[in-house]
């Protein structure tokens, strides 16, 4: 675990820089979290972070599959918003652990 | 401390079987590859092309006889529709954990950029048609091709 700094704000994120208390997470610092990854982002972005971060908090164990079928953006839309990584860098971005999912 | 090893960024990965085991190892490898940003290619070959045929990729199945692995004695497995019932549990199991139907799978896979591509001597060991195969098949490729599409990257055979 380490501390950052991100958007002004201090958090704690584990050694693959994923936030460890989705709680601490706010839109700004979604917002540098998607910098640092390259990525702008857009109303799309924040439809599918914030389906995320609702999932997670419902203990919804998330897969491509399931954001795909959320009715928010295709599979190939996804990985379009979130270039090399539909899952793991949109989960990075939402401030909810890594999904530990195959699909 | 060695230096870190440099990471995968491409695999081809090759399927020559038709049963559940076989193509579904194909199916996530090659899924999880494109979600981790890799490159993937796949190459169907012999009984593998079941799983790019329209009439059969959704009806694969998995062996109840000669199966060491399968739970129950393989005499039984002479009981009819044994192997299609072990293999629609299967199914139903793995959907449940959002592992989708073969051509959902296919479609996830190319959604990432992976590329899916059918063996021309298995082709014509079989005479299969072009028309029979599942429209995402993007050519019938030598293995020459093949060799030449996994340049730089890993091979692995399912």
């Amino acid at each position: 675990m380490v501390q950052k700094t991100i958007a002004g704000k201090n958090v704690e994120v584990n050694d693959e820089g994923y936030m460890t208390t989705p709680s601490e997470w706010n839109r700004e610092i979604g917002t540098a979290l998607a910098g640092e990854l390259g990525i702008t982002m857009t109303d799309k972005h924040w439809e599918v972070v914030d389906y995320l971060r609702n999932s997670f908090n419902e203990g919804v164990a998330l897969s491509l599959r399931k954001v795909g079928n959320s009715g928010i953006v295709d599979i190939k839309g996804l990985y379009a918003l979130f270039p090399g990584g539909p899952l793991k860098k949109s989960a990075l971005i939402a401030g909810i652990p890594k999904p530990a999912s195959c699909v | 401390m060695t230096d870190k090893p440099e990471p995968i960024t491409k695999v081809s990965i090759i399927c020559a079987s038709g049963d559940i085991e076989s193509v579904y190892a194909t199916l996530i490898m090659s899924n999880g590859a494109v979600m981790e940003g890799m490159e993937a290619n796949i190459f169907f070959t012999f009984w593998g092309i079941n799983a790019v045929k329209k009439h059969s990729m959704n009806k694969i199945k998995t062996a109840v006889i000669g199966n060491p692995a399968m739970p129950i004695p393989s005499i039984l497995g002479l009981i009819p529709g044994l192997s299609w019932l072990a293999s629609k549990a299967m199914m139903w199991r793995m959907n449940q954990l959002d592992i989708p139907p073969v051509d959902e799978f296919l479609e996830m896979i190319q959604a990432g950029g992976g590329r899916v591509f059918v063996c021309k001597a298995a082709v014509d060991m079989f005479m299969i048609k072009k028309e029979q195969l599942w429209d995402g098949v993007e050519d019938i490729i030598t293995v020459g091709k093949f060799y030449e599409l996994a340049a730089g990257g890993q091979i692995i055979f399912t």
